[in-house]
């Protein structure tokens, strides 16, 4: 559904992309991750046709962003960092405005204002200047300004900033009961906003692709190391030093009241591990693998401890 | 042209629900009416001084000696009006970032910047149909021509109409109204008066300067010429102000 093939933004001397490559396909959401000034924005200003690329294509529904900006543009829904409002208006004229100029054919306009303030649940407040509502709502009618013309592909720049956390929760939900057959890319720096909702995860710095892939593969791939946590009824120092002994292992750690055992990547030794703990009779309470976060995989992404 | 209109409707709303359309309007209409009201009591006092002496009497022109210099005078308050009604036009989108909205959508940059300038003629349509109420004194009390001010009405619209796009233009080059308003008047007044520098010109140097004045153009048309070469000046005027301003967007987004 969205294409990104050696995109590059330059401002002047500054890069602030460079050569980029993805691929997100319809009916996933995939997040956009980063830290500040990593070019998240500029991607999807280029995606938009906001900006236009140094160099390199951008396809969205197999049209070419910068051959055919009027078709893309039809077919998204954006909804920019700083939302884009006009305090002067209400909810109901404003986003009859954004319907008219997305060329939603004027006897279907009415029908997709109401159900995208509907969607998201501004129902009693369409008569309200835009000026006198709170951020959380204001964020509301950007999610529906970017709804309105029911876009295939939708591009949320950080669509939770600045909420509390009820309304984050709220937003949260209202993107996952968006999906249906849509294609969402969103960006943010909140890592569990990640594996809230995402399906996948394009990471990048300074410009530059770290990673991208669904959560399981990249965290598959990015282990160097396995693992498991176990819980035993015999905690304590005695059985960590007992447990460092089985050969293969790297590392134990002590952690939640068990242990974290860690191997190199390649060989399992569950089973060794599990009969050498009934072996010497240490308890076994609670067994499990360990599943590497996306906080983890951020952060060795992102210090390039890791090439992809 | 659905989406210019839809731009148009837009901006012109937003004219009536913020202060602007009225205190614009009251206030030209205020200084408007001052001017009137001055130059017509200095007419019937010179009517009335004139009254004994026929052979005088017969020269006194209402349309030269009220509407030349209203129409002067209207011309200069616009000078100073145009500019509070463009500045707002574009700057304000970029600063509260509206602009990523309209230039996300599926309309063109020429739409959206003709829905403006359109917005903002609407404005100066309804200020000087206002201000031509003001006329009804004069055509129930005596006899004026009308030709020669529908003519004056024309250069005032065309001026104004070129006032606008260079309100525009500048409107597009800052996110800062005031900065705007402040250039589009300051070279509004520059073209004004650059007929001045004519005088001590010499040469080509002399014509180029009283051809690009604004001044010359508009004494033409309160006299009551109606002449090509000061219709085209304008409109050739305004075009230049929204292409340039087309020009200022789209480089933008290439930078």
């Amino acid at each position: 559904m969205i294409e990104i093939e050696h995109l590059t933004k330059k401002y002047g001397d500054l890069v602030a992309i460079s050569d980029l490559n993805f691929e997100v396909t319809r009916g996933k959401i995939w997040g956009l991750l980063g830290p500040n000034a990593a070019g998240k924005t500029t991607t999807m200003r280029i995606l938009t046709g906001y900006l236009p690329a140094t160099d390199g294509r951008a396809k969205v529904a197999g049209y070419d962003v910068f051959e055919k900006p009027n078709e893309v543009k039809k077919l998204i829904g954006y909804l920019p960092e700083v939302v884009p409002l006009y305090n002067e208006m209400t909810i109901e004229s404003f986003l009859n405005f954004v319907a008219e100029i997305k060329q939603i054919p004027s006897d279907r306009r009415k029908e997709s204002v109401n159900r995208v303030v509907k969607i998201t649940g501004l129902e009693s407040l369409r008569g309200r200047l835009i000026k006198n509502i709170s951020r959380g709502f204001k964020q509301r009618v950007g999610l529906a300004q970017a709804m309105i013309n029911d876009p295939q592909v939708l591009i949320l720049d950080e669509p939770t900033i600045g909420l509390d956390p009820a309304q984050i929760i709220e937003i949260r939900k209202l993107i996952k009961s968006l999906r249906g057959d849509r294609t969402i890319i969103l960006s943010t720096h909140i890592l569990a906003e990640v594996t809230q909702i995402c399906d996948g995860v394009v990471i990048i710095n300074e410009g530059n692709l770290m990673a991208s892939g669904s959560l399981e593969e990249l965290t598959t791939s990015f282990k160097d190391k396995e693992g498991i946590f176990i819980k035993l009824k015999k905690g304590g120092e005695e059985s960590s030093s007992l447990l460092k002994n089985i050969s293969g292992v790297d590392r134990v750690t002590q952690k939640d009241d068990g242990f974290e055992i860690e191997w190199k990547k390649g060989k399992d030794f569950t089973d060794d591990i599990t009969r050498f703990i009934v072996e010497k009779n240490l308890g076994l309470l609670e067994m499990r693998p360990l599943a590497m976060n996306i906080e983890d995989l951020y952060l060795k992404v992102i210090s390039g401890g890791i090439e992809q | 042209m659905s989406n210019t209109w839809t731009i148009c409707k837009k901006e012109i709303n937003t004219y009536f629900t913020s202060p602007i359309a009225y205190v614009v309007t009251a206030v030209f209409l205020i200084l408007v009416g001052f001017f009137f009201y001055n130059l017509v009591s200095w007419f019937s006092s010179q009517a009335i001084r004139l009254s004994q002496n026929p052979y005088y009497f017969q020269y006194l022109n209402i349309n030269q000696m009220v509407y030349s210099p209203l129409f002067n005078n209207i011309s200069i308050i616009l000078l100073l009006m145009i500019p509070i009604l463009t500045m707002r036009l574009f700057s304000e989108e970029q600063k509260i970032k509206t602009d990523e909205l309209l230039l996300t959508s599926p309309i063109s940059v020429s739409q959206i910047i003709l829905g403006k300038y359109l917005s903002a003629l609407f404005m100066l349509i309804v200020m000087l149909v206002l201000s031509g109420i003001l006329s009804i004194f004069c055509f129930t009390y005596g006899n004026p021509e009308l030709a020669p001010i529908l003519n004056g009405y024309l250069g005032l619209f065309l001026m104004g109409a070129a006032f606008i796009a260079a309100g525009i233009f500048f409107s597009s080059l800052t996110e800062n109204q005031i900065v705007a308003a402040a250039s589009t008047f300051g070279v509004l007044l520059l073209f004004w008066i650059l007929n001045w520098a004519a005088s001590s010109a010499g040469g080509a140097w002399k014509d180029i300067l009283n051809y690009t004045a604004f001044f010359q153009h508009f004494d033409n048309m309160t006299q009551g010429i109606l002449d090509t070469t000061d219709i085209v000046y304008y409109l050739s005027l305004s075009f230049l102000g929204l292409f340039l301003t087309h020009s200022v967007i789209q480089s933008r987004r290439w930078r």
